[in-house]
């Protein structure tokens, strides 16, 4: 079957010189392609699965290896290693996944073409594009990438989680954490709460006169009740939350002094994160996928994007109406989005999706909390199916606490595996 | 009526200086339109007016109704004169008000 396709050296190497011999008439015999941009947890899958349907998939990834998001909180807390959290691209070669190299710069969205960082080209017969969020640097003054290196903020994992670790690992005892948290919608709803109950663990553990504020500009976020809960059981005063309604929006931060300033006030960090606002990856803020939220809207049956069909968007840069940006998430609609375009590329019309997802949170190492949700398309959107998910008990004994701390090591397993494995 | 309120406004400021004041008062803002748990309506609880003066004059005023949100946040800019006080006051709808105040030293 291989053989019937263009090769990957062919396809990437060969573009540029024999760009004649891939104009339509060629196509249109050969197995229908498909780009996959962007190898995380939506890509990675997606590619998989389409290429299990039989499908002839590139995906386009610039990155040697994958460092996952989800459980590196725990890196920050010194609680795991980030080797744990690293994985390769290996394995989806090896299945028949030809693999790009290279950053995607360009999608021509009339020629369907994407074209990559060495100007070499991939025609395509239908898009995925999978890339994820970026940082927006414009969205809070003082925040850009240069002051990240100095206030991190570890929402992608890699250097900026180890730099955060580093820094508490350094701060004195009886130091002042701050976290600064977005408003919705944002990366991983419970990552900055989960992340502020690791980081308290490691303090009260190494540095028990410390202190973490968390500057929220929301106010109410993922899980409270169940987090408010643990905090006040397990830290004690250690944590203090801001919300939006107490002053907690961060309007602008000095990096050099670590001040974050609020509407109403200033905090001085010895350590400080700043969860800024976020928006989708690059490539799809270029090629006009997003709209002027900076997210890309989605059929919720197919995952195409509004504004151009053929390609469609799954993961963190979509807007999936109830869903929310998590790695569980974004491994759901990636299955789902395979069969769809499988589907469509053999002419028949794409099932109706049911999705489900859950997000874990630690609040120590041995005290896990839940919430889950089932989705389907409603009214032009991914809506939440009432009653159909929950949270975990407000009340329940250590044991359970502790069932789904090793539930959510579980969930990591299977899931790292299914996608990276 | 017992609502944290929250001010912001420059310490210090120049003589005809423009200063930039921030309000936020915790309140409901119930509407009296929206039924309970208990299936009953939950009574109407809202600010209905805001005032601030400054040295005794009025420099900003508004009135609110059901469709602002919870947690009105009122931000307004006026010109720096004397060296004085401002003072906040909240009125809701069963009449009562809370009254805040803040220094500013004009130079």
């Amino acid at each position: 079957m291989r053989d019937t396709r263009p090769s990957r050296r062919h396809v990437i190497i060969g573009a540029g010189a024999a760009a004649a011999a891939f104009a339509a008439p060629a196509l249109a015999q050969a197995a229908p392609q498909v780009v996959v941009i962007g190898g995380g947890y939506a890509g990675a899958t997606c590619a998989r699965f389409l290429q299990r349907e039989g499908v002839s998939v590139t995906l386009v990834e610039p990155s040697a290896n994958y460092i996952s998001c989800p459980f590196s909180n725990a890196v920050i807390a010194g609680l795991r290693d980030i080797a744990q959290q690293t994985f390769t691209y290996d394995a989806i070669a090896a299945q028949g996944v030809r693999i790009a190299r290279q950053a995607a710069t360009k999608i021509d969205r009339d020629a369907k073409r994407v074209t990559l960082a060495d100007a070499t080209t991939l025609p395509y017969d239908r898009l995925v594009l999978a890339p994820g969020i970026d940082m927006n640097f414009t969205a809070l003054p003082g925040y850009d990438q240069a002051a990240s290196e100095i206030l991190p903020h570890a929402w992608k994992a890699g250097p900026q989680t180890l730099l955060l670790r580093q820094q508490l690992e350094a701060m004195d005892d009886g130091g002042t954490v701050v976290i600064s948290a977005p408003a919705n919608p944002f990366r991983c709803p419970p990552g900055p709460y989960e992340r502020a109950s690791l980081i308290a663990w490691y303090l009260k553990n190494h540095k028990p006169k410390s202190k973490l504020i968390i500057l929220d500009a929301k106010d109410a976020f993922s899980k409270q009740g169940l987090f408010t809960a643990a905090w006040k059981e397990i830290y004690g005063d250690m944590i203090e939350w801001v919300g939006l309604s107490a002053g907690g929006k961060v309007v602008e931060v000095k990096p050099r002094e670590k001040i974050f300033v609020t509407e109403f006030g200033e905090h001085r960090a010895d350590v400080g994160n700043v969860i800024p606002p976020q928006r989708a990856g690059r490539i799809a803020i270029d090629s006009g996928i997003a709209d002027q939220t900076g997210w890309c809207p989605i059929d919720p049956v197919t995952f195409e994007a509004r504004a151009q069909a053929g390609v469609h968007v799954i993961g963190d840069a979509a807007v999936a109406g109830g869903m929310p940006k998590s790695a569980f998430a974004a491994n759901a609609q990636a299955k789902a989005c395979a069969q769809a375009v499988a589907v469509m590329l053999r002419g028949a019309q794409a099932p109706e999706p049911k999705l489900i997802n859950t997000c874990y949170s630690l609040v120590t190492p041995d005290y896990g909390i839940s919430v889950a949700g089932v989705y389907a398309p409603a009214k032009g959107l991914l809506t939440d199916i009432p009653n159909a998910g929950g949270v975990s008990p407000a009340k329940a004994p250590a044991s359970v606490r502790a069932a789904e701390a090793s539930y959510a090591e579980g969930w990591y397993k299977t899931i790292t595996t299914e996608v990276f494995g | 009526m017992a609502a944290r309120a929250l001010i912001n406004i420059p310490k210090g400021a120049k003589r005809g200086d423009i200063v930039e004041i921030k309000t936020l008062l915790s309140h409901p803002m119930e509407t009296g339109f929206r039924t309970g748990a208990d299936g009953q309506l939950v009574p109407r609880d809202i600010i209905e007016k805001f005032v601030c003066t400054y040295n005794g004059e009025v420099v900003f005023s508004a009135e609110l109704h059901p469709a602002i949100a919870a947690n009105p946040f009122i931000s307004f800019t006026t010109i720096a004169m004397d060296s004085g006080t401002f003072v906040f006051a909240w009125t809701d709808n069963h009449g009562e008000t809370q009254v805040q105040t803040a220094r500013i030293d004009v130079a």
